[in-house]
Parts: C-alpha cells; structure tokens; sequence
C-alpha cells in the first residue's frame, strides 16, 4: 500500500469538519511519502538516500507541526470511509496523541537528516526496496497516535510493523545476524498484533462500534475490560520492548542500520506506551488496580532487567537497546503508578505520575536518538560497534565524543541532563503517595523506588562505561586509532539532538502547559502537575527543583575555582607533560587497559545470580606433559536469561512439531487420499452423532 | 532572595572549604594517637594542600579534556552541594533549586566526572578505580534514594530545609523507627560514598586495593590538590547533612543573627562524627570489595524496613 495515494485522497475525502493546520499537515506528511517512494523507485542510486532522507525530513517536519498544533490545543477528527473497505479511516488528534506525533516527527526529521550522511560506503539503506520503505514507515509511524479508531489503528500498526521490518533487514547481505534479528523481530512484532487484535476486536464487539469515540463510551463488564487490557498490554508491552518479550529489540536495533536504529529506539517503542495510555486511561478511563500493579511490575523487572544486560554489554548498540529496555521500564513504571493512583482516588499525584512518564518518553527520544546517531557516527568511522575494540575516539572524533558526552548524561539520569528532570518527577509522585493510602501502595513504592534508584545507579556505571571505555582512554584496535570526524551534515542532525537534550534539560518548565494538557486528555480531568518557570513546582508536593538555577551554579563554581586556582597558582599555570605511571615496569600498552567487559566484572559479579554469565576456561597441556600449559583460552558470554529460559523450550518445541510435517506429507499421493476420507468420514460422524 | 540569605549561603560554602582539610586532619590524628602513633598535626592536610598548589599539574601522556576537566567539576559540585544543603542556615539560596535528590545526583557526578577521568588516562589502575568507585555509587544509589523516602513521606517534600524544619518543629520525630532506621542505613551509605573504612582505605599505599585512590594516581600539582579538597569537603557536608537531618537543633532560620551559633553547633556535630568514624576506623577491617556488596544491600534493608516503619508505625 502506498501511503502516499492515501494523501491526496484525504483531500479530496469529505471530512467532518473544515480541515484544520493538524490535517493539512498529516495530509502534507501523506503526500511527502508518496512523493519518497517515487523517489525511492524512480531516482538513480547516487542521490536516492538524500531525496529520499528529504522526504523523510519533509513527513518529521509536518508531524512536528501536526503534533504542536495538536498540543497547542486544536484538535482534528476526520473520517474518510472510502480509503479503507468495510471499515474506513478515521483519524483524531488531540493533545495526548499531539504529544506523540511530536515526538515522533522530530526523531525521523533528525534521523532522516543524519541518514543523508550516513548513506554510502556499505552503511546504511541504499536499496530501491529498503528506501521506499522508509517514507512509508515513517508516514505510519506518524499516524498511528492520530488513528481514531480500532480497524485505523491495526492497519496503520501493522503497516509500521512490516516497513520497519524491511528497514531492520537492510544490512542483510553485510551479516548474517542481521537476518535472525529479523526473525525474531518478525514473530515477536506479529505476536504483539495478536495480542492488540483480539484485545482491541473483544473491545470493540462489546461496545458495537470501532471508532474511539463508541470505545470510550461502552460500559464493559469488569472482566471483559481486564481481558482487554491484559491483551491490549501484552501486545504494546511488546513493541515497548518490556520483559519477557523484549527479546526482539536488542537484536533488532543492533543489527538495524543507524538512523533507523534511532527511529526505532527513540520514536517507534514510544508507541507501546501510547497504546497503554490511550486504551487505559483514555478508552477504559483507569480501570481496576491489579491492572496497574501489573504494569508496575512488569515495567520495574524490565527497567531492572534492561539496565543489567546494558551494564555487561559490550557491543555499543547493543548496549544501547538495552538501555532502552530500561527507560521503556521506567516509563511503564510510571504508567503502573498512576494508573494505581488513579484507581486509588489519588488524582493529583497519578497527573504527576503520568506527566512523568511522558515527560519521560520525550527525554528518551532526546538522547536515545543522540546516542544511537553517534554510535552510527562511530560504526562509521570504524567499522565496529564493539567497545572492547573502540577507544581513544575523543582525539579523532572531538564533536561525536561531546555529543555522545551530552547524550549520555541524560542516559545516566544525573544533574545536568535532561533524564534527571523525568526521573525527577518519576520519585517526586512515588515518594509523595504514601498519605493516599493502602497497604499496596505502602509495599509497592518504596520497593518501585528501590528498583527507579538502582535502575538510576546502574545507568550510571552503563554510560560512565560506554563513554569512557568507548570514546576516552586510547585507542584499543588500529580501525579506532584511524577513525576520522563524520561529515557535517551527520554532525549537524546529532547537534540538533544535544541543542534539544540540552534546552529539555535545564527549560523543562517551558513543557509544562502542554504537558499538562496532554495529561488532562488522558486522565479526562483539566490537571496541571508540573508548574513553575525556573525552579519546577509539582501540584500537591511541596518538593521544589530547579535545573536552570542548578546549572548556572555549577557553571558558577567552575568559573570560581578556575579564578581561585588561577589567582593562588598563578607562577604554576603551565601544565607539564609526563609520562603515564607504570609503577616502573615500562610504558603500559594500550592492551593493559580497562576494557569494557574488564570495567563491567564487578558489576557482573554482584548480579552473578540474576545474569548467569557462562564463562569457560579452556587450559590446553602441552603435548608433552600434562603440568606444562600450553594455551589458556577464556571465554565469558553473558547470554540473554530470558530468552535461554523461556523461548527455547517454545522454538524447540514448534521446530519438532515442524519436523512432523516432512513424516505426514511424504508426497505419497495415496497417504493424501487417506487423509481425504478419514477425515471426511469423521466429520460426517462427528455430525451424526451430535446433530 | 536577600543579602543574608546569600551571606549565609556563602558563610556554609567558606565553612566546609576552610572546614574540610580540618576535620581530615582532625580524624588522621585521632586515629594516629589511638594507634600509639603521635600523629602529624591537625593542620597537615592543609599543608598538603598548599604544597600541591605550588607545584605543576601534569598531563600524563593520551589523557584528554575529561582529565583535564575532573578537578573542576568534582570541586564545583562540592561547593554546590556546601552551598545548598541545610548546614548552617535552612534558608539557603540554593534550597529551592536542589532537593535531596538533586544533592544526591550532584555528589554522583562529582564521582562520575573523576570516574571518567580515571578511565581518560588508559591505564589499568585508573580503570581498576573507576570500575570499582562505579559499582559501588550503583549499589548506594537504592539505599540512599529509599532513605529519603523515608525522611520525606511524613513532610510531604523532599527538599532539606522543609525536612530539617519539620524536624525542628517537632522533635520527638527524631526518635521515631523510621528516623532510627534511615539515620543508620544513610551512616553506611556516607562511609562508602567518602570512602572510609571498611569499604576503602583511604590511607592504603597499594595499587591493587585502592578504590578512590587509584582513580587519581595520575594527578599532581594543582589537580591533586583540587581533587583531595573535594573530597575533604564531600566528607563534611555528608556527615554535616547526617548531622542537619537527624540532629538538625542550632540550624539557623532566615536572620543572620543566629549564624554564629549554628556555626558553633555545626563544627561541634561534625567534628563529634568524624571524631567518632576515626575511632571506629581503628578498629575495622576494611571489606573485601566483593563483600561490600552484602553490606550495602544491608543498609537497603534497614532503610526499606525505615519506610515500612513510617508508614505502618505512624
């Protein structure tokens, strides 16, 4: 399907109301795609990565000014009965899925830009195919927060799916991981529609119509609104990323090429948490308090668990995805906490909860797109995505080493970033609900405390590794000690991703008004959780932060001591080169260093029981004598638990069941026969005895 | 925000800067005298300091900006922190700014940008440092944030001064379980974050057991005094921080007229603390790096058991 197509119907569709700037701009958004895949089929190979990756800008941009004007307080509902058989396309934007399309739209228009000059050499997509899936699945990806009712969503989500699919699967032929990362993409993403068709189909028969506007006013019986909820999670949990069904994403955002790594872990997983927003909170307005606990809980073992398998990566994608694991983790953390608090009848605190959360996924997008872009930078520049083998970038690649710098503050979540103000809130809304009450809430915060502080901890020995091992220290292989800068247009779209990690990071109160109206959307009541210009105040706590006034503190201080240091050292101003301490065994090897598995054994070692990491120790003797070792060779491999535990038994079981196939179809006409008449007999008997 | 708001906020920052080579000194010599040693004096850290900022800083050969950049940050964030936390005054100018878990989080990046700079140099024993000083700062992290929960749930707010005042306002508060259980798991949480005895030997001379010190093995001149300041001073605002939130009387409000006093009272407290860690220093061990781990996860347990306390005790 062409989306494109799609946008020049809309405008001529007859629509509900007068088109308004959001349906100019999805429609604009449309009709770019087009305008992408023509590009991508029609154009010569040397500028179809850059009139493409324009056209994918062009469709970010008019998603961005969809998504504000939507935030901005207009909303626009269309319904265009002809595009879609039987059951039509509806598309509604209000603020809650603004907010997503805004997201959205900047990630791809960045993306798309760093794409431009991330294209040639071997890298990238540079295939007709795999090119003019890109405008298509940025168009779906868009539009699927706009969809506005259960059959739009399901095309457009399945639309999203199988595109991305095509652009996870671009590097196929460069490595053979790449195609098992498509597997197991392809099989998870198709579980997770499942799942969202049999909750959204249940949903919709109950309440005798499809659009959202029928959803939200059904009353469904308890049960069916928990089935609906637990398939509806299941399914967006798993395009989230959430454990156990995150299997897919470390594999298949490693393995895609860099931009649309960044699109995928920045804008794409985004859409999970959309889904739980807008079918809980939205559709099924909240809900009863175990589904919430589950969340809780499922998003506290993923962000645990995510940020534990990034800690002992030492594949810098891999790494990476991981940590996007995490940070999806949190974020349904803080779906799970409002959503409780919501039920409990604590609205102010679930407004603050749920404000986090989004606040969340927009510092996510920031930096996870920052961080992914220059680790496409450095996959660029060196061939290698393995931090063992990186090193000493930050002499040959200066900007991408500040840049990634700025990404991974925000990724630790420490002062100074911009994940510290999510974070923030995220503690701020879970430490101030104990006087809402219950017992539950009593045991679940403290310990979803615990887990948003270890999760915090850990990030931080994540990216300290990931900068330092990766981008500081020398150089460990020869492909890093020859890495050169990336071009400027690479550069420029990673500028752009700090210049927004930054102004979120000390400006977060500027977000407040659309924040709170994004919140009040889904919680159906006018909150306002987040006031305040330079310090933020919180409705209802008392706690105060100021990042900004933090920030020039810390500028202020370092100006200080530079002054003082300056004043009391003047005669010493000169600093000396020397050698590197060796303890005077000789000048240490870049070998001798801290590699990031070396830097990551403690880590490993403490979470020994949760990890399991299988480590072999292979002494081989010397031919001569058994107490002469010849060769000691070591290997430690931290393999994904859950995916040992659980998805094995499955694939087992489903790769047996397959080979039963090859015994019952043999190709022996007579065996067909056979099976012809038994089994006609006994359905015939079958009906004899029952009618 | 007025003169004597600033004044006392400038007074805190001059306290613990001037104060923390002091306190240093003052438990080097007690421990010096309980193990029958004489001791070199209460004022040799400062010495130490103004030798080192005599001399040349030096640039190893390969590290970069984050080496460069380290000592700066780690003492910005030092006296950011002086400044904000509730020591001598609740109305300090950067209250509203930092709450606890922005103090917190500043202290970590103080951690961090030394981390980063061990690493920057691309030796061993810096890397050994780093990975070591990391891991640690990731286990305290639940501890500490659980702690404050505790601390905060019955105020309502996780800013320092609106706890230190509640406190100050009823008193008996301090008594209750949960204060009890918090004060003990945040007394761990300090002797790690500073690196005291058992988690590190800050006066250890061998490579292969130091944390803290084989993260700054390649400083010297200038660097290394900056960096050795910091610490001292991280050192008193942690124990004065212990001290505001569990024994928070002589805290001045907004006058400057009590300052004198809270001085007072402030130099008594933390000099009592630090007296009292040296002692006990005398008589520990310091830990396997691999049974730091169970202690920490202790600490976790009490200050959980802090916030199940207030919640069901109260």
């Amino acid at each position: 399907m062409s989306a494109g197509a799609g946008g020049h119907r809309l405008r001529a569709a007859g629509v509900d109301r007068p088109v308004t700037v959001i349906g100019w701009a999805l429609a604009g958004a449309c009709g770019l795609a087009g305008v992408g895949v023509l590009a991508a089929v029609a154009s010569p190979a040397r500028v179809r990565p850059g009139l493409v990756g324009a056209a994918t800008v062009g469709i970010g941009m008019a998603g961005m000014v969809a998504g504000l004007a939507a935030l901005g307080g207009q909303s626009w509902q269309a319904r265009l009965p002809g595009l879609l058989p039987l059951a039509g396309v509806q598309v509604a934007v209000d603020p809650l899925g603004g907010w997503f399309v805004t997201v959205t739209g900047g990630v791809l228009a960045v993306a798309a830009l760093y794409g431009v000059g991330y294209a040639g050499r071997g890298h990238g997509p540079g295939g007709r195919g795999v090119l003019a899936a890109l405008p298509v699945f940025a168009a779906a990806l868009l539009l699927v927060p706009a969809a506005g009712s259960v059959s739009t969503l399901l095309v457009l989500w399945e639309l999203m799916a199988v595109a991305s699919l095509v652009l996870v699967l671009a590097e196929h032929r460069a490595r053979p991981a790449v195609a098992e990362a498509g597997w197991w993409y392809a099989a998870l993403t198709q579980v997770g529609f499942v799942a969202i068709l049999l909750g959204l189909v249940l949903y919709a028969a109950h309440a005798g119509g499809d659009s959202f506007a029928e959803l939200r006013a059904a009353d469904l019986p308890a049960w069916v609104g928990g089935v609906v909820f637990v398939l509806v999670f299941v399914g967006f949990g798993s395009k989230a990323g959430l454990v156990p069904l995150h299997v897919w994403l470390p594999r298949a955002h490693a393995e895609a090429p860099s931009p649309v790594s960044a699109m995928l872990s920045a804008a794409m997983v985004n859409l999970g948490a959309y889904g739980v927003i807008r079918v809980g909170f939205d559709l099924l307005g909240g809900g009863a308090r175990w589904w919430w606990l589950l969340v809780l809980a499922v998003g506290a073992v993923s962000a645990l668990y995510g940020i534990l398998q990034a800690a002992v990566a030492a594949d810098l994608k891999r790494l990476l995805a991981y940590s996007t694991v995490e940070n999806m983790g949190l974020v349904f953390l803080g779906l799970g906490a409002a959503g409780i608090f919501h039920a409990s009848g604590a609205p102010a605190v679930a407004a603050l909860a749920l404000a986090a959360a989004l606040l969340h996924v927009l510092n996510h997008a920031g930096f996870k797109a920052l961080l992914f872009t220059a680790a496409g930078s450095v996959l660029h520049a060196t061939g290698s995505r393995d931090l063992d083998a990186l090193g000493g970038l930050r002499a040959r690649m200066p900007v991408t080493t500040a840049l990634f710098a700025v990404g991974a503050l925000g990724a630790a979540a420490l002062p100074l970033g911009n994940g510290f103000v999510s974070e923030w809130l995220l503690l701020q809304s879970l430490v101030q609900a104990l006087p809402a009450g219950g017992v539950v809430i009593a045991v679940a915060m403290p310990l979803a405390v615990a887990v948003v502080a270890l999760t915090a901890g850990l990030a931080v020995a994540t990216f300290v590794k990931a900068l330092g091992v990766g981008f500081f220290a020398r150089p460990r292989s020869d492909a890093a000690a020859a890495a050169t800068e990336s071009p400027p247009v690479m550069l420029a779209a990673m500028g752009i991703l700090a210049a927004a990690c930054a102004g979120l990071a000390v400006a977060p109160a500027a977000l407040a008004p659309v924040l709170s109206r994004a919140v009040s959307t889904a919680t159906d009541s006018p909150t306002d959780p987040v006031r305040g210009g330079v310090t933020l105040h919180l409705a209802g706590v008392a706690s105060t932060m100021s990042p900004l006034l933090t920030a020039v503190a810390v500028a202020a201080a370092v100006a200080a001591t530079i002054a003082a240091v300056g004043l009391v050292a003047r005669r010493v101003a000169r600093r000396r080169a020397v050698a590197l301490w060796d303890c005077g065994a000789g000048p240490p090897t870049p070998r001798m260093q801290y590699t990031a598995t070396s830097f990551a054994e403690p880590l490993q070692r403490v979470f020994d029981d949760v990890l399991a990491p299988q480590i072999d120790v292979d002494v081989t003797p010397h031919a001569e004598s058994t107490y002469l070792v010849a060769k000691v060779a070591y290997h430690a491999r931290v393999p994904d638990r859950v995916e040992h535990a659980l998805y094995t038994p499955v694939i087992d079981v489903v790769r047996r069941l397959g080979r039963l196939g090859p015994v019952l179809a043999n190709g022996s006409v007579h065996r067909y026969l056979a099976y012809g008449f038994f089994g006609v007999t006994g359905l015939l008997l079958i009906l004899a005895v029952t009618r | 925000m007025t003169g004597s708001t600033l004044t006392a906020t400038a007074a805190q920052v001059v306290v613990v800067a001037a104060g923390g080579p002091l306190l240093l000194g003052g438990m080097r010599q007690v421990r010096a005298r309980l193990e029958g040693r004489a001791g070199a004096g209460v004022t040799q850290p400062w010495r130490d300091l103004r030798k080192l900022l005599r001399r040349q800083p030096a640039t190893p050969a390969g590290a970069g900006w984050a080496f460069r950049m380290a000592p700066l940050l780690l003492m910005a964030t030092s006296l950011v922190v002086a400044a904000a936390v509730p020591l001598l005054t609740t109305a300090s100018a950067l209250d509203p700014a930092a709450d606890l878990f922005a103090v917190v989080g500043l202290l970590a990046l103080g951690t961090v940008t030394l981390a980063l700079a061990a690493l920057d140099t691309g030796t061993a024993f810096g890397g050994m440092g780093a990975s070591r000083e990391i891991t640690i700062l990731a286990l305290v992290e639940p501890t500490i944030l659980v702690a404050v929960f505790a601390l905060s749930a019955r105020v309502g707010s996780t800013n320092l001064a609106a706890i230190v005042t509640a406190t100050l306002r009823d008193p008996l508060r301090v008594a209750s379980p949960a204060s009890l259980l918090a004060a003990a798991a945040l007394a761990v949480v300090v002797v790690a974050e500073t690196g005291r005895l058992p988690v590190d030997n800050p006066a250890t001379h061998l490579e292969l057991t130091m944390i803290h010190e084989a993260m700054v093995l390649e400083y010297a001149g200038t660097d290394l005094a900056l960096v050795e300041w910091a610490a001292s001073m991280r050192l008193t605002v942690l124990l004065g921080l212990l001290a505001s939130l569990f024994v928070p009387w002589g805290i001045a409000g907004t006058g400057l007229a009590a300052l004198p006093l809270a001085l007072l009272a402030f130099v008594v407290k933390v000099t009592t603390l630090g007296m009292a860690l040296g002692a006990a220093e005398v008589f520990l061990a310091k830990l396997r790096l691999f049974r730091v781990p169970e202690l920490l996860a202790g600490s976790l347990v009490l200050a959980l058991l802090a916030v199940a306390s207030s919640f069901f005790l109260a």
